[in-house]
């Protein structure tokens, strides 16, 4: 009897199999866009504006032109001759790529330089005049509604005012009602402050212009090359298929290396007027003050409440600060991402959701840093609001939560804004987290210390989410529809290429999607290489970001795949010379039913396939599939964070952290943990030291390494990670998106904890990051601590 | 020889003849005093594994060692290494063989995106030149000065003390 | 991320060095570790004509006691070295606490006292940690050796008392006459902050645990390095009780002239001034009891 193949051994699923990519990576030999170098290759470097508000009264750039190895200098008036000036963003909104009549944020790209190197270009770019008329600031909702206001889009027509959009969901007059029933209604208001993704290595083009073959080729960190093929097909207006844009090394994205960026335009402008390869590596400061920042939302969140714990409704209003431009990537039909999947794990019979959104003298974005498309904030909101409502019930925190999550019978349960949650075991999933937190313990630890003056906190998070965005009928940006792709050819001694639309920056893809066909072909995944990233060769795919790659390049993989197998089912039965009805398949063979040692191997089909092929079939093996997911994946997760305080300092040290994920199927149960607990440090930075402010003058407050603060080693506490798998009942191996999970559900957790360990104070919201100043000040005055901008300071 | 400015034509700068051993070869550039170390590494001898990340000396993308002490070559002067001795990533592993940290960051999944790795890797070499025996509390102290997007750290103590252990000759687990 | 252009020396010994500032006029800087330079190069906060390096000159990167008890920290002595010597963790205990929390390890490696106390940053904890100590600055120049007590060292922020042709060759502390005790605190956001807070303290007590001398050396909460004599004078001819530790803070804390900014409001600043130096007296006590 021939021995089945080891599925484990051969690296498919649930192979905590090493990673492809660490090869290079681990040498050195990564290859990222700044490594990349082309023959007569320029320098560019952009000059930003300082001032947050400001007419450009003039630009005067003749000293840049006249340093030695100056190529060209550009300004906004240059740009706007060619129509470039502005673009479209992927929100319908216009962007400046170089300002030209006024600057709305400060760092906005005012000129670029492009010289021999970047140490002469910075030079030409200090040798700039531009001189400024200053205007009014706005830095908050608040302001850019106030009556008065300056409008910051004079640009547009048909826009009076600094207000973007209103836009609601659910059930305004069903939410009234039960409100009106309420034994106790719970509310909070908060602001999610403004955040940035802050990937290590910064954004950055190599735009070549070829004139003898017309054709422009672009290396750019980005996480979707096919969106930014049509970006600058539309913007450029140059034919589609003489543009080649090829993502390389992406040292991580996290979501700040999906928009299209002035840098890339003015580095391909560049390069079509010089014909020479044009670079452009911003740097950290440009990173942090004007490419596509996080969050920047306040919420006004209420519950109606029954006694018993029952929740009766929910209502929620966020104001969201996008910035100068709208330019958030996100699908189309909703203007606040999907901040609607809000309250989505527990059994809630009615909400009502309004949004609204407003321009300010900010970088433009919002949509970023592992976010989920706002997901960030709608379990935020979600679970600081549960923790709130828990206290003014007085029921525990735990059981307040089982009271009302999705009971595992109830799939498929349809969520008050729509949504179709299809799977999962939350119940479970707390219960492993109680236990494991040593939950009854430390409840009473915490109040042995308390008589001792010491202050203990514990905080849960607990959340489902919606990842793969996502299905035709409801999901597209710029009407391109979110679908992703695979194609994968079998080589005549049984090796593969699978290629993806998808765009790692550190998932591991090289890795997984090998081990996806190797589950579904029985290839070994040592002998399928992976590409992703190049437009001329990479089938079209809506790029990596909002953990989407899983549920949808993924199972687009899988289906090829699939595909693939049924050729060889084919092949197989020509060589067994039996009917394709007699053959059965098991992991890498196909073998006679009646004579299960009869078989043949996966790889004896694929050099059929070029060399013994039946009568009337096409050689060789290979297939593509475009897959239109049919819902959205719902993780869920469990986080339980345990704190103490201290009272004198504010500060506060994580004692443990919790946290159990259902993700459904893990390809590679190693890099789901790398996901979770890079997720789980985004988290902790949140919710402990990362931030992005302004001043009363616009003037930006952490736009640079020693003022955004991302924790070391040294502040990052360790994870415990724990595991339930309920496989998800439509994605073709039963898995579910994770990337983000963390980031999304982690941050209440750690919030949570620290708002437990003041409790007594009575205090009910400490904006993040909750630094120690403020939790001082919460602890002194027994008052809530904003921090909204502006940032207060002595003038 | 090195020139750096290839295509600088009629200017008058003056430059500074330097010689760096770089992983063990001399090599001889002829640089601008304010050309950073990194740069010199990155663009003058194509050794692209060091990375640059920030701006303000905070990352640590851009770590190498200096005479065997791991420093952030984005703060100082490619001039300040003259006559001194630079190790990169690129000189971490032998023609063959890989060095036990570069095979503990594979084996422990120590890195994402790998673009923080080569720095954290020469910080902890440097600290395992020195301790051959630390706690997790020595490794996360040696490498407070890198920073890292990705792994959340957990993963990467673990590549170095499998990589210490592996030093001091004790059993590791394998691919 | 780029530096504007400058000249560069490298002497090799220390005459030349001052004969090459002194040539170079205002417009030159003296480079050390550089790593507070550099990084000012970069963002071109600071763009000066001429760079003179001096770390080819020899003998400087020394730390040692003489016979007297006097310790001294030369121009090329790096914090990592201060950071694992066991000279410093034996008998200067305020240096040692602070040693570990300058910058990151890597900076460390590069970074120099001397160098941090001639940048004169208010963020800096080098400038704290000898005001409490009492020490002085040894600078070189045309005309000879001079000493200048730091705390007229230090004369505003990023300012120092050097004339434009002088190094500072070497940092002193001068010799404990009765048994040392202190330590160091700094409230820092994460590993590599500049402090929010940092509270250095520096006692001597006679044998009867009477505190003969005294000092208190506050970063961060002021146009620059405060020294809170108040305070420290009213620890000394007292033992270190409940009540004498609380007048100190106290004063400490009034000392103290911080800004509201974002990393939090004065009055918060100040009560961690308060906090801070109730905590490290409260240390020493304990160690000598317990040793006691």
């Amino acid at each position: 009897m021939t021995k089945a193949l080891d599925e484990i051994k051969i690296g498919g699923l649930g192979s905590s199999r090493k990673r492809v990519e660490d090869n290079r990576f681990i040498r050195g030999k990564g290859n990222y866009t700044d490594d990349i170098v082309l023959p007569g290759m320029l320098h560019m470097e952009i000059l930003r504006s300082p001032l947050a508000h400001a007419r450009i009264k003039s630009i005067d750039t003749s000293r840049a032109w006249d340093i030695p190895g100056v190529h060209l200098v550009l300004t906004g008036e240059m740009m706007a001759t060619r129509n470039l000036a502005w673009m479209p963003t992927l929100s319908y909104d216009t962007q400046a790529v170089l300002a030209t009549d006024k600057v709305r944020f400060q760092g906005q790209e005012v000129a670029c330089v492009v010289a021999d190197d970047p140490y002469i270009a910075k030079d030409a770019c200090e040798a700039i005049q531009v001189e400024y008329e200053p205007l009014p600031v706005i830095v908050n909702p608040q302001q850019a509604t106030a009556d008065g206001a300056p409008v910051i889009r004079d640009d547009k027509e048909n826009q009076p005012d600094n207000v973007i959009y209103n836009w609601e969901v659910g059930d305004k007059d069903g939410t009234e009602r039960a409100f009106a029933q309420a034994d106790k209604i719970s509310t909070l208001s908060l602001h999610y402050p403004r955040s940035h993704p802050s990937p290590i290595e910064c954004c950055g083009s190599i735009a070549d212009f070829n004139r003898a073959t017309s054709k422009l080729t672009v290396y750019m960190t980005t996480q979707a090359p096919h969106i930014i093929r049509a970006a600058v097909a539309l913007v450029a207006e140059l034919p589609e298929h003489m543009i080649r844009i090829i993502s390389p090394d992406i040292g991580g994205g996290f979501g700040n290396k999906v928009p299209v960026y002035p840098g890339y335009v003015c580095s391909i402008l560049a390069s079509i007027l010089l014909e020479r390869p044009v670079k452009w590596i911003e740097d950290k400061t440009g990173n942090l003050i004007s490419t596509g920042f996080a969050r920047d939302v306040y919420l006004e969140g209420e519950l109606a409440l029954r006694n018993d714990g029952k929740i009766l409704a929910m209502r929620m209003h966020t104001d969201a600060d996008h910035g100068a431009f709208f330019s958030d990537a996100q699908p189309s039909k909703f203007k606040i991402g999907l901040m609607h999947s809000t309250f989505a794990c527990y059994d809630v019979p009615v909400a009502h959701l309004t949004a609204r959104g407003t321009y300010s003298n900010k970088a433009p974005g919002g949509v970023a840093y592992r976010c989920s498309f706002r997901v960030t904030e709608a379990m935020f909101f979600q679970e600081r609001m549960m923790q709130q409502a828990a206290y003014d019930l007085g029921l525990d925190q735990a059981e307040f939560r089982r009271v009302n999550l999705v009971r595992d019978d109830d799939f498929p349960h349809r969520t008050p804004f729509g949504f179709l949650t299809d799977s999962g075991q939350y119940a479970k999933c707390l219960d492993v987290g109680l236990e494991a937190i040593g939950y009854q313990d430390f409840l009473r630890q915490k109040e042995e210390a308390r008589a001792r003056g010491r202050r203990l906190g514990i905080g849960i998070s607990t959340m489902t989410e919606p990842l793969g965005a996502g299905n035709s009928r409801e999901y597209d940006i710029l009407g391109i529809k979110m679908f992703d792709s695979a194609e994968l050819r079998v080589h005549l001694t049984g090796k593969a290429i699978v290629r993806t639309g998808a765009r790692g920056q550190g998932q591991g893809h090289e890795t997984t999607w090998a081990q996806i066909v190797s589950h579904e072909l029985g290839l070994p995944a040592d002998d399928i290489v992976v590409e992703e990233g190049d437009t001329d060769t990479a089938p079209f795919g809506m790029g990596t970001y909002a953990s989407r790659s899983t549920p949808v390049a993924g199972a687009a993989v899988a289906m090829a795949a699939r595909k693939v197998r049924a050729k060889a089912r084919r092949l197989a039965a020509h060589l067994l010379e039996v009917s394709e009805e007699d053959v059965e398949w098991e992991l890498g063979r196909f073998y006679v039913r009646s004579a299960p040692d009869h078989g043949v191997t996966i790889q004896e089909c694929a050099m059929a396939a070029y060399s013994n092929m039946p009568d009337g079939m096409e050689p060789g093996l290979e297939a593509s599939a475009y897959y239109d997911p049919p819902n959205l994946t719902w993780p869920f997760a469990c986080y339980i964070v345990t704190v103490e305080v201290d009272p004198d300092t504010g500060v506060w040290d994580v004692l443990n952290v919790v946290a159990v994920d259902d993700c459904g199927v893990r390809i590679n149960p190693m890099i789901v943990e790398g996901q979770i607990m890079g997720g789980l440090t985004e988290a902790y930075a949140m919710s402990n030291m990362q931030f992005i402010t302004f001043d009363a003058e616009g003037n930006c407050v952490g736009s640079n390494y020693m003022d955004y603060l991302l924790p070391t080693a040294w502040e990052t506490p360790g994870f415990e990670l724990h595991e339930v798998v309920t496989p998800c009942p439509h994605h073709p191996i039963g898995a579910k998106g994770v990337g983000e999970c963390a980031a999304v559900g982690g941050p209440a957790a750690y919030v949570n904890a620290v708002m437990d360990a003041i409790q007594d104070t009575g205090v009910r919201n400490i904006d993040m990051p909750v630094l120690p100043d403020r939790v001082w000040e919460a602890l002194t005055f027994r008052r809530d601590v904003s921090g909204a901008p502006p940032v207060r300071s002595d003038g | 020889m090195t020139t750096l400015y290839d295509e600088r034509a009629g200017t008058d700068v003056p430059t500074r003849r330097i010689t760096v051993t770089v992983n063990g070869e001399t090599r001889v550039a002829e640089v601008e005093p304010r050309l950073l170390l990194a740069h010199l590494l990155r663009q003058g001898l194509r050794l692209t594994g060091t990375h640059t990340g920030c701006d303000t000396t905070n990352c640590g993308a851009c770590t190498v060692l200096v005479d065997g002490k791991a420093i952030k070559s984005c703060t100082m002067l490619a001039v300040q290494a003259d006559g001194h001795s630079v190790t990169t990533v690129e000189g971490l592993s032998g023609a063959s063989e890989l060095h036990p940290l570069q095979e503990g960051f594979k084996d422990e999944h120590g890195l994402q995106c790998g673009f923080c790795t080569p720095g954290m890797m020469l910080a902890a070499k440097a600290l395992l030149d020195r301790d051959p025996n630390p706690s997790e509390e020595d490794v996360r102290w040696a490498l407070s000065g890198n920073l890292c997007r990705c792994t959340g750290y957990q993963n990467i103590v673990k590549s170095v003390l499998w990589a210490a252990a592996k030093l001091r000759g004790e059993a590791v687990s394998a691919e | 991320m780029y530096p504007s252009r400058f000249r560069y020396e490298a002497p090799t010994s220390l005459d030349e060095a001052v004969g090459l500032l002194h040539a170079g006029g205002l417009d030159a800087k003296v480079l050390a570790g550089g790593q507070s330079l550099v990084p000012m190069l970069k963002l071109r906060f600071a763009a000066p004509e001429l760079l003179v390096d001096i770390n080819n000159l020899p003998d400087l990167d020394y730390h040692h006691v003489d016979a007297g008890g006097v310790l001294r920290v030369g121009a090329l002595c790096r914090h990592a070295d201060l950071e694992r010597s066991a000279l410093l963790a034996e008998r200067q205990p305020t240096m040692a606490a602070a040693a570990p929390l300058i910058a990151d390890p890597l900076v460390r490696n590069r970074g120099t006292l001397v160098g941090s106390l001639c940048h004169a940053d208010p963020q800096g904890d080098w400038a704290s940690v000898m005001t409490a100590l009492g020490g002085h600055v040894v600078a070189y120049g045309p005309n000879g050796r001079r000493e200048i007590p730091v705390t007229e060292f230090v004369t505003g922020p990023f300012q120092n008392a050097l004339a434009y042709d002088e190094i500072a060759i070497e940092a002193v502390v001068p010799a404990p006459k009765a048994i040392p005790g202190g330590g160091y605190l700094k409230l820092e956001r994460r590993v590599g902050d500049f402090a929010t807070v940092g509270v250095a303290v520096a006692v001597e007590r006679d044998r009867g645990l009477v505190v003969s001398r005294a000092g208190i050396g506050l970063t961060g909460v002021g146009g620059s390095t405060i020294d809170a004599r108040a305070a420290a004078d009213a620890l000394v001819g007292h033992a270190l009780s409940a009540d004498v530790i609380d007048t100190a803070a106290d004063l400490a804390a009034q000392a103290a002239e911080p800004r509201t900014d974002h990393r939090g409001s004065a009055e918060y600043k100040r009560n961690v001034v308060r906090t801070f130096t109730a905590r490290l007296l409260h240390r020493v006590a304990e160690t000598e009891e317990r040793a006691a």
